[in-house]
């Protein structure tokens, strides 16, 4: 009898993924452990990229297609920058990104995307995707493995969800900063798949002071003018068993 | 780009919808969203701007005998896999003063309650409002296609497309693309000539015109509520709490609809949002300023509940039984 087989190109490596808009800055926050079944692939693999000084994309679960998409994406916008001598705004690399794909709604990326960052107003910004383009503008968003830990303690934290009594609108950078931290903490202890680095990557509007940012461990600045938004990178170090 | 070859574009109707098709339905090449777009294009003809130069969608497709099945093994129900939204309650109804529409904005996959913030109504233009049951992006990428396919035909025939020719549009698009796996349940709600109209589509084909309607898992309990208490004569006033409270009806009772109510009234002069309510909130303190009362029955049982303090007494006994 002929056996029947089916072509599975997916797999899931696990990980998860995070950002935060501020009302003049927005945070986008990964692990760097890359797993495949219980085997940890590479302790080292970035989810979340630059696109532009003013937006960052992370990217979450089958890597080989998540890799394809940003590099897909960065080719968009490099053409753009040619055709019209500017960077594409947050608005459109959000609609561009839909099209992107939807363009494969009928062999999916098996991605979850969220796109951070600054938008044409000068305010924080987060976009969450679903694998075939569907999406939304949020404040905050959690994806991957460990969403449904960290998501309600950014409900509550950011939100408010659940909470009495009075509560700022905007919270201030350094205490976003602390909140992803601790997601990721936290999702390590309880995440198999979570762990090994944290790269967390900060946008921040045109003309916005870095005061905050002074001295937090880590820290590297991967724009070159302060003239307008600027991106900097923060790596820590997570648990790595 | 001249001016001339800008209105050669856009001056016929280069994508026929009924031509629509999978360009690559029987090609081999398995990834090519971007292949075909001249240079001068490249980066202003991202996305729907390259379909007036391409003639139609371009969707890759995986090199297997049946796509269609590749699809469904990857998606829907099967766990671990992608997971697309389901679960939802949307209505849409007619009356004297225009169309009410109201929604649940709950997301679901599986049991995970994966968003409580999502617009299930989407802007197709001033005038025009569609419903998103089913596939998130489906609705979201087809209604704003439909969006641009009603502006050119204000452009080229110098008046708005009808609710009925709007409707017809997507159905006929989505007819297109019949057994392939996209998931759609819309109301296409509007005002034109012909006053309020709304129109049911779906992604079997189906099209109907009516004055009610609810769809989505929650579908029935909001009907309870909307053919309980709608007439054509309604207030605005009573029209809109109608919708909201049909809406908080179906999110009490159907698991996979919450979080909150989006309420909008179409009138002559186009859709306006009404507001955006929370459904504990209405179960507590009902809406504010219409209403002083919870729409919760709370406040008509008042204190002969089972979990009356006599009862409470009369189940302890019987714990102590078991």
């Amino acid at each position: 009898m002929a056996q029947q087989r089916s072509f599975n190109p997916y797999t899931e490596n696990g990980g998860t993924i995070l950002a935060i808009a501020g009302a003049d800055f927005a945070v986008v926050a990964g692990d760097t452990r890359q797993t495949e079944g219980y085997s940890i692939q590479t302790r080292y693999a970035p989810k979340v990229f630059r696109l532009t000084d003013k937006a960052v994309l992370a990217v979450n679960g089958f890597a080989a297609d998540g890799n394809m998409f940003v590099k897909k994406v960065k080719q968009r916008l490099e053409w753009y920058k040619h055709a019209h001598s500017k960077d594409m705004p947050l608005q459109s690399i959000a609609r561009l990104i839909q099209t992107m794909l939807y363009a494969k709604r009928f062999f999916p990326y098996y991605v979850y995307n969220i796109l951070g960052g600054i938008d044409e107003q000068g305010k924080g910004a987060v976009y969450s995707f679903d694998p075939v383009g569907s999406y939304e503008r949020e404040t905050c968003r959690a994806a991957g493995a460990a969403q449904s830990l960290v998501q309600p303690f950014l409900d509550n934290q950011i939100y408010f969800k659940n909470q009495t009594g009075e509560h700022p609108t905007h919270l201030p950078l350094p205490h976003v900063l602390q909140l992803v931290t601790d997601s990721f903490t936290g999702a390590t202890e309880r995440h198999i798949e979570v762990g090994d680095g944290l790269e967390m990557f900060v946008i921040l509007a045109r003309g916005r002071g870095s005061q905050e940012l002074e001295g937090v461990a880590g820290i590297r600045e991967v724009t070159t003018s302060d003239e307008r938004e600027r991106v900097f990178v923060i790596n820590r170090d997570l648990k790595r068993d | 780009m001249s001016m001339h070859s800008f209105v050669a574009r856009f001056s016929s109707s280069a994508a026929d919808p009924l031509s629509l098709s999978l360009q690559s339905r029987n090609a081999t090449q398995a990834d090519d969203e971007d292949a075909g777009i001249p240079i001068e294009l490249w980066g202003s003809q991202a996305g729907f701007g390259s379909l007036a130069s391409q003639g139609g969608h371009s969707f890759a497709v995986p090199k297997v005998p049946n796509p269609a099945e590749f699809l469904r093994m990857h998606t829907d129900e099967h766990e671990g896999k992608i997971k697309i939204q389901h679960g939802t309650t949307c209505l849409a109804f007619r009356f004297k003063g225009g169309v009410i529409v109201a929604v649940d904005s709950r997301a679901s996959a599986g049991s995970y309650i994966a968003s409580g913030t999502v617009k299930k109504v989407l802007e197709i233009n001033k005038y025009l409002l569609g419903t998103m049951a089913g596939g998130g992006a489906d609705c979201q990428y087809w209604e704003t296609y439909l969006g641009i396919q009603c502006r050119l035909h204000e452009l080229r025939n110098g008046e708005r497309m009808s609710v009925a020719a709007a409707s017809k549009y997507l159905a006929n698009l989505v007819y297109g693309y019949k057994g392939m796996g996209l998931s759609m349940a819309t109301m296409i709600c509007g005002w034109d000539k012909s006053g309020p109209a709304v129109y049911y589509v779906d992604s079997d084909g189906t099209r109907m015109k009516g004055d009610v309607f609810s769809v989505g898992s929650g579908s029935t309990f909001a009907y309870g509520v909307l053919d309980q208490g709608y007439k054509w004569d309604l207030s605005d006033e009573e029209a809109q709490e109608l919708g909201r409270r049909s809406i908080y009806a179906a999110g009490h009772r159907d698991a996979y609809t919450g979080n909150t109510v989006n309420l909008y009234h179409v009138r002559e002069n186009g859709w306006e949002f009404i507001n955006n309510y929370d459904i504990s909130k209405l179960h507590y303190e009902g809406p504010g300023g219409i209403t002083s009362e919870g729409y919760g029955y709370s406040v008509r049982t008042a204190e002969q509940t089972s979990r009356s303090a006599e009862n409470d007494a009369m189940q302890e006994v019987e714990g102590d039984l078991v």
